[in-house]
């Protein structure tokens, strides 16, 4: 037992967890908003996943396609989510994207320039113009750096290597939050009433991931713990190009600018296969000729764009069938061709890192030779489902934004749709909490000795347990599981056997042991990740299982039809008696101006 | 075609510790932080080690392999004779928290002396016109990816402790540098590179430059510009009110 009075306490206004794009632009908010604001991550400041994403942040500006606005952009990202987003988020993120990037030049950030002197933008897949502010293919390091100077220039107090594990509450609302410094395994316990859940994504459940160590869906976990809702957790992006070979880089991401920068994918028989699989759903806007996809690079009005910038879904979907048709690539990916369609220079003054990464991990010269790639679990479009003016979930004084979030993306995200997300929500976020925390703070009620002992003393059982098995054994089954069973190509059969199976690794995970002490022990905090991630692995088997049709990030072998009937139901998980379970909800109705965007030819 | 490695990992607290021996199966294409994972996995489920990216983007892995600040992400195995002994241990600059992982905080705290951006303001139309060419300096030096190693490796505060007050080192002095030759920037952050950050203490050896992961010429590109300001500064200071009028603008 631990004592409660022994253990570390601060009190705040406004608490985030989290220190990717939307939980620093969330801090930054909050505190301008005169609240009191901590930031708590599991990394270091500066490392979160934000730091790795790589193709740009997407914003209506209209720097290059003056044609280009917020009406343009939202029908793509409708479009793209295959209407199953929630207009609102989809309209808010598309309006406000242009200034959230502007301000970030405010505080020092340097994008790539047009030649007038204003931000770039380049092409990516599902958005009609050229639109995403990039800075080479570094861009999420360029807009982590900048928040995390701004936030550190504010004096925002930051506790870096800290993790929460239990979120308190009272009456229904949320008095704060529960952690342990991984340094020292100490505890420690926040009193705040809002806490902004900011931990971005869940793709360490998946054997071949784009994701670090800290995806362990710790957000969803809490939110669903807390009796928030996590809306369309069936669909989960497998980004069409991820490393292949060697083993030991699997799944790493080849950013979509290589496809955007004018790269091709092709078959072991060096055909275009795009070209066999678009979609009706895109007939109308993609090129069906190769000489045509080629002069869309550069005539974007006369043009339709190639197939290989279709959505994420159609392509991951496309590669996966070329390969199980036996035209795949050497280590079982396809091709993706840079190297024969623009000059050396030209690549490596585009994509360096991507250059740096084949030259130094797999010995290939993308200015030279092709790269092997094929789908990577990459990102989850299911969230905490929040109310999209303030990001508040159904539990007072919680919020949520970026990643962690539900419903801005529907059934499948665009890329750079996610940089724009997080500072368009985390600022949102940062706002509403601030002003409910700021505006009844007689309100605030304190954690109750109880609670703080029973968070304790469950985060430090595995210490208490002998002989159990091993926390890396049993994450490594998890991620076979799902990666098996509840990946790409899903069918009902598969997916009861992952649910019976997880409830094995449930039975499992509940007897792990862990060697050493409490100093900074990975195998420790593996283990008490691994509660979260089957949590989240519940959710989204059981909302694939409930979802009979095909859609967006959601494929099914028994169902492989997309259905009018489904278009219209989001499914939310919630917790109920320790079980997940999943009730339908009407998708929101969209106000008739926005309607008549979808109209028009 | 996979093989048995031979490594020795570095394993204690602050309290003291010693180098390790481990033999791990390998495979064809790995790096050492793969070693250390499926020494993890398999043999030392408490070791410590830092990482997130894998590929080489975040800057987390940094240790010292066979004496060599490297990322340990990007260090190909393949790299090493056959049969040659792996040997890791921590960044030496930064105390020891446990195992490879080390205590990088005075790099937070040197961040946090640097001054924010003070911009001129906007255009008319809400937006800063830059051109490429201006920005590319600046973009260099944001490459960075704070994995500290040319911190690490910095003969100034590698072996001596007490200049650490007096010195923020070549990461801190991209930042400095970036400001002076950022586009928008208003003020003069000379007199603070001298007297906050100790660029003055930097006597050329690029060591630094030599292990940035990222190829920053951190001291060709940021520090000697830096330190000739700093001089020019006693002497006139209009050259670097020049400087910032005379640069390009959309027109010319
Ligand atoms: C390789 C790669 C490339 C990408 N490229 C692009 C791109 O070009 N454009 C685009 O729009 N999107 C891209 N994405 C997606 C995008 O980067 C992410 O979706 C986004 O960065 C998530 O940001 P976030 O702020 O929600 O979370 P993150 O940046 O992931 O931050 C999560 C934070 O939460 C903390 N945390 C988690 N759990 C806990 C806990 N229990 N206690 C305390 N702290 C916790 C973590 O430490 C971390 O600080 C890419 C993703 C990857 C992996
Ligand atoms: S050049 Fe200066 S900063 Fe770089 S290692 Fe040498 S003394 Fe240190
Ligand atoms: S300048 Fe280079 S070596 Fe130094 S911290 Fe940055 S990336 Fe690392
Ligand atoms: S793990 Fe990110 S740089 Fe090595």
């Amino acid at each position: 037992m631990t004592d409660p009075s022994t253990i570390e306490r601060h009190s705040y206004d406004v608490l985030v967890v989290g220190a990717g794009g939307a939980g620093l632009r969330a801090a930054i908010a909050a505190h301008d908003a005169g609240a009191k604001v901590a930031i708590i991550c599991k990394s270091l400041l500066g490392k979160a996943h934000t730091v790795m994403a790589e193709g740009g942040a997407a914003a209506a500006m209209g720097n290059v396609y003056s044609e280009d606005n917020w009406r343009v952009h939202f029908r793509d990202t409708m479009r793209g989510g295959k209407m199953l987003n929630h207009w609102r988020m989809a309209q808010l993120h598309a309006q406000e994207a242009p200034d959230r990037i502007h301000e970030l030049e405010d505080w020092g950030a340097l994008f790539d320039r047009t030649p007038d002197g204003l931000i770039s933008q380049r092409d990516f897949g599902g958005h009609r113009y050229a639109r995403l502010a990039h800075v080479g293919d570094r861009t999420g390091l360029e807009l982590i750096r900048t928040l995390q100077q701004r936030a550190v220039a504010l004096g925002i107090d930051v506790y870096m290597e800290c993790t929460v594990t239990k979120l308190f509450q009272e009456g229904g609302r949320i008095t704060g939050a529960f952690g342990y410094w991984r340094e020292s395994g100490r505890f420690i316990v926040f009193e705040a009433p809002t806490v902004v859940l900011a931990t971005g994504g869940i793709g360490k459940s998946y054997k071949v991931t784009s994701n670090s160590w800290e995806y362990t869906g710790d957000g969803h976990a809490l939110a669903l713990e807390a009796g928030a809702s996590l809306v369309n957790m069936e669909f989960v992006q497998f980004h069409p190009t991820g490393m292949v070979w060697p083993p030991s880089v699997k799944g790493i991401l080849v950013t979509e600018s290589v496809r955007g920068d004018g790269g091709v994918l092709r078959n072991s028989e060096g055909r275009r296969f795009m070209f066999d699989y678009i979609p009706e759903f895109f007939k109308s806007e993609t090129a069906d000729n190769e000489a045509e996809a080629d002069r869309w690079y550069d005539d974007k009005t006369n043009n339709r764009r190639p197939p290989e910038l279709l959505p994420r879904d159609e392509v991951a979907r496309a590669i996966n069938a070329e390969v199980k048709a036996g035209r795949g690539s050497p280590h079982g990916g396809v091709f993706l061709d840079i190297a024969s369609r623009r000059s050396a220079e030209y690549i490596q003054r585009r994509l360096p890192s991507m250059y740096h990464q084949f030259k130094e991990l797999a010995d290939v010269d993308i200015t030279a030779e092709p790269m092997e790639v094929g789908p990577t679990c990459h990102y989850v479009m299911g969230g905490v489902a929040v109310d999209p003016d303030t990001e508040e979930s159904t539990v007072t004084g919680l919020y949520a934004a970026g990643e962690v979030a539900g419903g801005m993306h529907g059934a499948n995200r665009l890329g750079g749709n996610s940089l724009s997300d997080l500072l368009v929500f985390g600022r949102r976020a940062g706002i509403a909490a601030a002003a409910a925390a700021t505006a009844a703070p007689s309100e605030r009620v304190s954690i109750s000795d109880d609670d703080v002992t029973a968070a304790a003393d469950a985060a430090l059982a595995p210490f208490e347990r002998q002989g159990g098995e091993n926390p890396y054994s049993v994450q490594q089954d998890l991620q076979d599981i799902m990666h098996r069973l509840v990946g790409i190509i899903r069918r009902a059969d598969e997916m009861q056997q992952a649910l019976s199976e997880l409830e094995q690794l449930k039975e499992r995970s509940a007897q792990l042991s862990v060697e050493g002490h409490r100093q900074y022990n990975p195998g420790w905090h593996l283990a008490l990740d691994l509660h979260n991630m089957l949590r989240v692995s519940e959710c989204i088997a059981k909302a694939a299982l409930e979802r009979t049709e095909s859609r967006g990030g959601h494929t099914r072998d028994d169902y492989p039809a997309t259905e009018d009937d489904w278009g219209t139901v989001n499914l939310h998980c919630v917790l109920d008696d320790d079980a997940v379970s999943v009730r339908r909800e009407t998708l929101p109705e969209m106000p008739d101006e926005l309607r008549e965007l979808f109209e028009e030819k | 075609m996979g093989y048995d490695l031979n490594m020795k990992v570095w394993r204690g607290d602050e309290s003291g510790g010693e180098l390790t021996d481990y033999v791990v199966p390998v495979e064809e294409g790995e790096v050492v932080l793969d070693a250390l994972h499926r020494l993890q996995a398999t043999q030392a489920g408490d070791l410590a080690v830092r990482w997130n990216c894998k590929a080489g983007k975040c800057g987390s892995c940094s240790a010292e392999i066979n004496g060599k600040p490297r990322l340990t992400c990007m260090t190909r195995l393949s790299v090493f004779e056959p049969g040659e002994t792996v040997t890791v241990t921590p960044l030496r600059t930064f105390p020891v928290i446990r195992d490879l992982v080390t205590d990088v905080s005075y790099n937070y705290e040197k961040a946090k002396k640097v001054p924010p951006l003070s911009p001129e303001p906007r255009q008319a139309d809400g937006t800063y016109r830059m051109q490429q060419e201006d920005v590319e300096r600046g973009q260099e030096f944001r490459k960075c990816i704070e994995c500290f190693l040319c911190q690490s490796v910095c003969h100034v505060i590698r072996d001596h402790e007490d200049n650490k007050e007096a010195f923020s080192g070549p990461r801190l002095f991209l930042r400095y540098a970036e400001l002076e030759m950022h586009p928008l920037e208003t003020k003069d952050h000379r007199e603070a590179a001298k007297a906050e950050a100790g660029v003055g203490l930097c006597n050329i050896t690029k060591c630094c430059t030599e292990v940035c992961p990222e190829s920053i010429k951190i001291t060709d590109n940021a520090i000697i510009p830096v330190k000739e300001r700093v001089v020019d500064r006693s002497y006139d200071p209009l050259v670097w009110l020049g400087s910032k009028i005379f640069r390009r603008s959309a027109d010319d």
